[in-house]
């Protein structure tokens, strides 16, 4: 088989589909952790130090980088090479297709905001945490408080103090949505596993997952900003 | 000079006679296969089927086509099905019968040892193209399906939904491309044959346009073969592709291939009526329809005068108003009588008056009965696609309102001559499929021309082609640095001049349009003396104003779309009259040639077999010189005929 | 009716084309598409203009040879027909008609409106058949082939290799036409056997020919004139990969 994941076209998209997929099940994994937050401060920090400069943890950051890495170089080599395919002259009039997703046509531009927000976040917390870590500090200044680097649940709170903060996140998790939604159930025709009878499911299955997703995440910024200001929970 | 004909039907019991034939020609070896080349125009069934056949046996094979891909030639549009004699419904079918209904279908002016041939070889074609990966239609238990087509009272029609002849197409197109890859086959698509080059007597070879660049090429071989179809258009609407035309046969004829029975014309009877003057082709429904399609006509004059109002929609005429002509006219079959009887009917309505559409030329083609007894959802799925495609064209849906039709032309019977071997008068000039003659007789039966392309390419031409070539073995390549290809390439060109240098004021489209109308008012479904004659001084006329007042724009050298018709047209130009010449000698009525002076009393064709049991069979001349027509008797040993009868 | 007909107008393969405006009156609504345009035609040979080159035969929607990218879509805005059997009814009257040529790389124009598709044909070449030789075949009900097997099958083997799909895809992918003639195969017995050969060679050509990467967004299936179904690509990369993980 040696290199048909780089030379052929279906092979590219394979692992388009296999690093998305790995991709997924790491942000489910870090949207259920987040809920944590949500329900206990002591609970989630704890997360935080078992994920924090451990040799697994690291392990795992490592890869998950490469999936990362992986799955943006591919995008970028795949639309290279599309763009390359449709040739020198473009139609003067383009519109619409019914039945096809606005996301399916965007999944660069949309990639690219989720790429955006995910520099942001790193920012706002891995910088501050595992890489702190790393780095041998214990504590770090963040908005003019000492922050333990292993407390997450603090950081979290004085990130979604701000209102900026939390719109940044909205727009994120808004382009994370359409990418996921078309995302979910492509990986799946990417790699053979649909048919007429498992599109329906498996848009369901894309929408509902990615809906989830969105959710979990976008519920922890919410609650935290209301928090902030004092109001209730 | 006329032809000495000689059909070399071997001799022997029926059906005996292939397998006889088969035996006694030779066989060439595969080392000397090697060395011979083998030119193919056209790549519809007949074409593909024969180039990929003969690739395989290790000829060089090059194969030409107009269109961009060999997989667009107009076999591709057939709808109904193709018939074989595999008595798979245990109706008694049989080899014999479909060889019988065939020969009667043809009202006996077919040869009955090719029609045999063409029956026994019917069973192999299937039996081919399932292995090719034909998706063909099948019955829940797995096996295949079939259906009724009109002409036969057994089902023995195998199908692809309404795509049979695309599917077959591509079954043949499949396999050319497997010796396309394989390097035996050369395939020149945007090609278009302008001449034939005959040398000592015999084909040598090819003059052909490279439709893109203009370019004039030669192509030397050691046989030619003509797969390029029927000549319908010459009435400019038909149920023909556009690029449909009779130029590659034409030139043959030009250059003393023998031209068989011109006048035998098929007027297909399910046809989209024509809607206006700006129309450029006719759009058949398939014959399949009649399968569950019952036709009629209102029996009241005065429902027929609601309707063409628009006062009255065809549902609320009651059935005791309506007249199911064919029924009524014809018990045992019913809507199921052949073509060439169909269309006459429906022609015999519209002259007394009944004609349901504002031209009066229409009649009522109805699924009411079949909905009530099926149900919408197995009409649904028997014939989606072509109700689909009806309402597109005429915003009408056929499920609640029933379908207008009227006769159009469609297939081509006649063609060039061609002996046993399926050679022409011409040695090493072979052709197949409708653009010969052999098979039909005056009136083609549905579901046999896709049968009788793929008989003749597959399984006739590459044994009989062989008989010829093991004469050629020790003949050297073919050179076409010779002065027979030099005079064809000159000729070629020069006409081409000339069409430029004309810029007259008429288009060719306005030419050809009036060429179609005197084609379809004298020559068409019912035929005079007076006015074959009449059609005869008209396109000599047409003809001189064709070449005195003819516009075509652009030049010789780049993709020229106009220049490709005017050179069709001119062809077509000289095929009217002869079609029309023709027709004037055939004092009888057979199968889809109707001379009104040679009718029963009840309106059937009247034949004549005592003066008229032969094939005609023309000789070129000259532009301005009457053809010279010599005759094929068609020997009936087997068979008596009797004049047909779809009654009783 | 009337339009305003935008046409693109290239003399050969290297000329630089560019749009040219027509206008065109009393169209009946009974008019086919391409009757419109050999209306126009015939006006312009008239007037002594060249007529606009387009690609056209069986004008049944069957033979695939038509093509034209109208008002942004391939076929036009009707769905599930081709070109010709589009009917001017479609449009309103004074509408501006916008005809534009299959765009891809892989499809160069040859004139006008024409292109050449020739790159689909090599496709097929490369293993779009089952390779028996004329007469050494079985009896056709020799294997019985399941009814819901043979009518997918027939789905697939509806295409017209009119090249809608690579000239409306973002990414100039062939993957329908190439999945369309995989997946007809490989529900037959008949195609089964040489299934691994055939998706690997004739993926391997499309990719060679210069079509792109297919990223599933479904609009070649929106825009086929066959509506066949994006799940026949679902089964190519089945095959596909079930092959070369065997490799």
């Amino acid at each position: 088989m040696g290199t048909f994941l780089t030379n052929t076209s279906i092979g590219r998209k394979v692992v388009m589909s296999v690093s998305g997929a790995f991709l997924v099940l790491f942000i489910t994994f870090h949207m259920a952790m987040n809920l944590a937050a949500l329900v206990s401060a002591d609970a989630y920090n704890m997360i935080c130090e078992f994920l924090g400069a451990n040799w697994y943890a690291l392990v795992a950051t490592v890869i998950l980088a490469l999936g990362v890495l992986v799955h943006f170089a591919y995008a970028f080599i795949l639309t290279f090479q599309n763009r390359k395919a449709r040739g020198n002259v473009r139609y003067a009039v383009t519109s619409g297709h019914k039945g096809v997703d606005w996301a399916s046509q965007n999944m660069l531009v949309l990639g690219i905001i989720v790429i955006g927000g995910l520099a942001v976040h790193l920012i706002h917390f891995w910088s501050k945490m595992q890489l702190q870590e790393l780095m041998g500090n214990h504590e770090i200044l963040v908005a003019g408080q000492e922050v333990a680097v292993t407390n997450g649940y603090k950081m979290i709170e004085i990130t979604f103090s701000s209102i900026w903060n939390v719109l940044i996140y909205v727009v994120w998790l808004a382009a994370l949505w359409f990418h996921l939604s078309h995302g979910i159930w492509s990986m799946f025709q990417s790699l053979g596993w649909a048919n007429q009878t498992w599109y329906p499911r498996l848009k369901c299955l894309a929408t509902a997952w990615t809906t989830l997703i969105v959710l979990g995440f976008m519920a922890v910024a919410v609650v935290f900003y209301i928090r902030s200001l004092g109001v209730c929970c | 000079m006329a032809f000495k004909l000689d059909s070399k039907i071997p001799a022997g019991e029926l059906a005996q006679k292939w397998s006889n034939h088969k035996a006694a020609i030779k066989v060439v070896s595969p080392a000397n296969k090697r060395k011979l080349d083998i030119i193919v125009v056209g790549t519809g069934l007949g074409g593909a089927s024969a180039a990929a056949s003969l690739g395989e046996l290790g000829y060089n094979v090059k194969i030409f086509c107009i269109q961009d891909s060999p997989r667009r030639a107009h076999s591709i549009a057939a709808q109904g099905g193709i018939n074989a004699a595999k008595n798979y419904r245990n109706d008694n079918d049989s080899v014999y019968r479909l060889f019988y209904d065939t020969i009667k279908g043809g009202d006996y002016r077919a040869r009955e040892a090719n029609v045999y041939r063409l029956a026994e070889v019917s069973n192999l074609i299937i039996d081919q193209c399932v292995a090719q990966g034909v998706p063909f239609a099948r019955e829940y238990g797995g096996l295949l399906d079939n259906r009724s087509f009109g002409g036969a009272q057994v089902s023995r029609t195998f199908y692809a939904r309404g795509q049979t002849g695309q599917q077959l197409l591509l079954g043949a197109y499949s396999v050319l491309n497997k010796e396309i890859a394989a390097g035996s086959v050369k395939s020149y698509p945007r090609h278009e044959m302008l001449d034939i080059v005959i040398e000592d007597g015999e084909a040598k070879g090819i003059i052909a346009r490279n439709l893109v660049t203009g370019e004039i090429e030669r192509h030397g071989a050691h046989a030619v073969v003509i797969a390029t179809g029927g000549y319908g258009n010459v009435f400019f609407l038909s149920t023909n592709a556009m690029g449909s035309n009779g130029s590659a046969a034409f030139q043959c004829y030009r250059k003393g291939a023998g031209f068989a029975n011109p006048c035998f014309t098929q007027i297909h009877p399910t046809c989209i009526p024509v809607h206006g003057t700006q129309q450029s082709k006719l759009t058949l429904m398939s014959e399949s329809l009649r399968n569950d399609g019952r036709i009629w006509v209102p029996k009241k004059i005065e429902d027929v005068e609601a309707l063409r109002k628009g006062t009255l929609k065809p549902s609320q005429i009651a059935e005791e108003d309506r007249d199911y002509y064919l029924e009524r006219r014809y018990p045992a079959f019913g809507n199921l009588v052949p073509r060439d009887v169909a269309s006459r009917a429906a022609k015999e309505r519209c002259d007394a008056g009944f004609g349901v559409n504002e031209t009066g030329l229409a009649v009522f083609l109805d699924f009411k009965t079949a909905i009530e007894r099926l149900g919408k959802d197995i009409i649904k799925q028997r014939y989606g696609n072509l109700f689909d495609m009806y309402e597109e064209i005429t915003d009408v849906n056929p499920y609640n309102e029933p379908m207008m039709i009227f006769p159009a032309v469609h297939y081509t019977m006649g063609g060039i001559w061609v002996d046993y071997n399926l050679m022409t008068t011409i040695p090493g000039l072979y052709a197949i499929g409708e653009a010969n003659f052999s098979d039909h007789g005056a009136n083609r039966l549905g579901a046999s021309a896709l049968m009788q392309g793929l008989a003749d390419g597959y399984f006739v031409l590459p044994y009989t082609i062989g008989d010829y070539l093991s004469k050629k073995i020790q003949a050297p390549k073919v050179s076409t640095d010779t002065p027979a290809f030099d005079e064809a390439e000159k000729a070629v060109k020069a006409k081409i001049e000339k069409l430029l240098s004309i810029k007259g004021s008429q288009t060719v489209d306005d030419l050809h349009k009036r060429l179609g109308h005197i084609m379809w008012e004298y020559v068409g479904m019912a035929r005079t003396k007076e006015g074959l004659e009449k059609a005869i001084v008209e396109i000599q006329k047409l003809r001189k104003e064709f070449w005195a007042d003819v516009k075509v724009p652009g030049g010789n050298d780049e993709f020229n779309v106009e220049l490709e018709k005017a050179l069709r047209l001119v062809d077509f130009l000289e095929l009217g009259e002869l079609m029309a010449r023709d027709a004037l000698l055939r004092e009888e009525s057979c199968g889809g040639h109707f001379r009104t002076e040679h009718q029963t009393e009840e309106g059937e064709a009247k034949r004549d077999d005592d003066k008229f049991a032969f094939a005609a069979v023309w000789e070129y001349k000259g532009e301005d010189e009457a053809p010279e027509m010599t005759k094929e008797v068609l020997d009936y040993e087997f068979i008596h005929r009797a004049q047909r009868n779809y009654k009783d | 009716m009337n339009f305003t007909l935008k046409i693109w107008r290239q003399k050969d393969a290297k000329a630089k084309g560019g749009f040219k405006e027509y206008q065109i009156s009393n169209i009946s609504p009974d008019t086919s598409f391409l009757e419109m345009l050999d209306i126009l035609n015939n006006e312009l040979i008239q007037k002594g203009e060249e007529p606009v080159a387009f690609d056209h035969d069986c004008r049944e929607g069957i033979c695939g040879m038509c093509s034209l990218h109208i008002n942004g879509h391939a076929h036009g805005p009707s769905q599930a027909v081709t070109t010709c059997q589009m009917y001017m009814r479609k449009f309103k009257d004074g509408d501006t008609i916008t005809i534009e040529p299959w765009r891809s790389a892989a499809f160069p124009v040859i004139r006008d409106l024409v292109v050449n598709r020739g790159a689909y044909d090599e496709i097929l070449q490369a293993g779009g058949f089952v390779s028996v030789r004329t007469n050494s075949v079985p009896d056709g009900n020799a294997i019985p082939i399941p009814k819901a097997d043979a009518d997918e099958s027939m789905d697939a083997a509806a295409c017209i290799g009119c090249g809608a799909c690579a000239a409306t895809c973002k990414n100039g992918s062939a993957m329908l036409f190439v999945a369309a003639r995989v997946s007809s195969l490989a529900k037959l017995p008949q195609g089964r056997v040489e299934g691994a050969r055939r998706a690997k060679a004739m993926v391997a050509k499309m990719d060679e020919l210069g079509f792109g990467n297919c990223t599933n967004t479904g609009a070649c299936e929106a825009e086929c004139p066959k509506a066949i179904s994006i799940s026949h690509i679902a089964r190519l990369n089945r095959e596909f990969l079930a092959a070369k993980l065997k490799d």
